[in-house]
């Protein structure tokens, strides 16, 4: 059998493997970006809750990021696909199926990424609420906002602004933990690459490719973040 | 929750334990090393060195750690001469596989921690070591390391604590350390939340006593704060008498 060489893997023709790796980094993206997504909105409860909430919430929002920045992101993976197929299994069963039902590896993934950059995304609006400066809080109760006009036109872009570069470096480590969700069996980058190895027998290249890609999604991330962080910051003096 | 099953859960989950913690301990101990060598090429002005280490820096940040562990693990033996080279006994081997790719990787995150440190150092205390005499290596070992990894150790426990976190990859290239356990004994047993609570404790005992005792070494390791702050103390005991 001849092998076929590190190019041929990358065309787009029948020996080629392009497009289910452009297939695979599309997936990562999709999973990276419904965990972030959700990781926001749980940071942007947890902040509230660590901010104005009251005892029992703070204390609430302290033990979730205590403990999900303190336990391996494998593990909630874990747990969160595991778990979900048995509690389908058995809500199943209540219907009269019977047999294994298995949860969705791609809800699980998500979730489970959402979960854990929750506490990342929660850390990072309270610091970034922190910032914002009291005076232009008071400024508006002066004007006679009320409390949602406040927080849609003075509080959330302030705190937004100051988040921008803590939240460009959670979407960092989000694009990086998506690769554990290939253990759910979702085809994403590195599953694919892990299909490819095996059915090639070249796990050098499948591997260094899928390191590529995801240097070069991180990259092009990285400039949109700077990019944006200077758009969003034209009004602001520099030191 | 059914105790039984628990207190058997928690048993095979700590006779576990002693594998995660000498893969992070060796993982740690050989990454320090090679950061501290990246830091100082970073900071050594010599532009080869220094684009080196920025490239290191760059790739093992830039993709994910499983990515590294495969490559290493399943990439490296596609290639003939390395099956046949004296390292094949390291390479094959899934332990050691798994702390190289701990070790290149926290390697990176470190440096940047470590080049953080050496940058503090205040120019005065290097000019001043100069003026007292002292050789470059000495200025190096007595001044600027002391000085460099004071700074450094907050940052440094953060890296260390992910680390721990890290080492659950490798029960991914078939190590049964702690998460390795409970993921089989999840799929044998269906019970995600039991073995899910015993694990996460396990994890959460293990980073707390680490934070502890980096407070600890920062404690130590700064008594001119602390004389400071007794004299702070002093200084308004005195005033209220």
């Amino acid at each position: 059998m001849t092998q076929p060489g590190f190019f041929d893997l990358l065309s787009f023709g029948p020996d080629g493997w392009a497009k289910a790796l452009l297939a695979g980094a599309w997936m990562t993206i999709l999973i990276a970006l419904s965990g972030y997504t959700i990781g926001a909105v749980i940071g942007t409860f947890g902040a509230w809750a660590k901010i104005s909430g009251g005892r029992t919430l703070r204390v609430a929002a302290d033990a979730y990021t205590t403990v999900l920045r303190g336990i391996p992101d494998l593990l909630v993976i874990y747990l969160l696909y595991f778990g979900g197929s048995a509690a389908i299994t058995s809500i199943g069963r209540l219907f009269g199926a019977d047999g294994f039902i298995s949860f969705p590896g791609f809800l699980a993934g998500a979730l489970a990424v959402g979960i854990t950059s929750g506490a990342q995304h929660t850390e990072v609006f309270r610091g970034a609420f922190k910032a914002v400066h009291r005076g232009e809080i008071e400024a508006a109760i002066a004007c006679g906002m009320s409390r949602s006009l406040r927080f849609r036109r003075i509080i959330a872009p302030l705190t937004l602004r100051h988040a921008l570069p803590g939240l460009g470096n959670v979407w960092q480590v989000v694009l990086k933990e998506s690769a554990l969700v290939s253990i759910t069996g979702v085809v994403e980058l590195l599953r694919q690459s892990q299909i490819g190895a095996g059915s090639t027998g070249l796990p050098f290249d499948f591997y260094l490719i899928a390191g590529l890609i995801y240097l070069a999604i991180s990259t092009v991330s990285s400039i949109a973040m700077r990019q944006a962080e200077r758009h969003f910051s034209r009004g602001v003096r520099r030191g | 929750m059914d105790w039984e099953f628990t207190q058997e859960t928690f048993i095979s989950l700590v006779s576990a334990l002693p594998l995660t913690l000498s893969l992070a301990a060796t993982a740690i101990a050989l990454g320090a090393i090679l950061a501290l060598a990246l830091a100082l090429a970073r900071t050594s002005g010599i532009v080869v060195l220094d684009w080196f280490a920025r490239a290191y820096v760059f790739v093992f940040r830039g993709t994910p750690l499983l990515v590294q562990i495969f490559l290493i693990y399943y990439g490296l033996s596609q290639f003939p001469a390395v099956r046949h080279s004296i390292f094949w006994p390291v390479l094959r081997d899934a332990y050691w596989c798994a702390v190289m790719a701990l070790s290149l990787n926290t390697a990176a995150y470190a440096s940047e921690i470590i080049r953080g440190g050496l940058l503090s150092v205040p120019h005065g205390q290097v000019e001043a070591a100069r003026a007292c005499g002292m050789p470059r290596l000495m200025v190096f070992r007595r001044i600027v390391l002391p000085l460099a990894i004071r700074q450094a150790l907050p940052g440094y426990g953060n890296e260390v604590i992910s680390m721990i976190k890290a080492t659950s990859l490798a029960s991914i290239i078939t190590l049964m350390e702690v998460t390795g356990v409970a993921a089989r004994i999840i799929s044998e047993t269906y019970r995600a939340i039991e073995v899910f609570v015993v694990a996460g404790f396990i994890y959460l005992a293990i980073n707390f006593l680490l934070t502890r005792l980096v407070q600890l070494v920062e404690f130590k390791l700064s008594p001119h704060l602390r004389q400071l702050e007794n004299a702070a103390d002093a200084v308004i005991a005195g005033d209220a008498r």
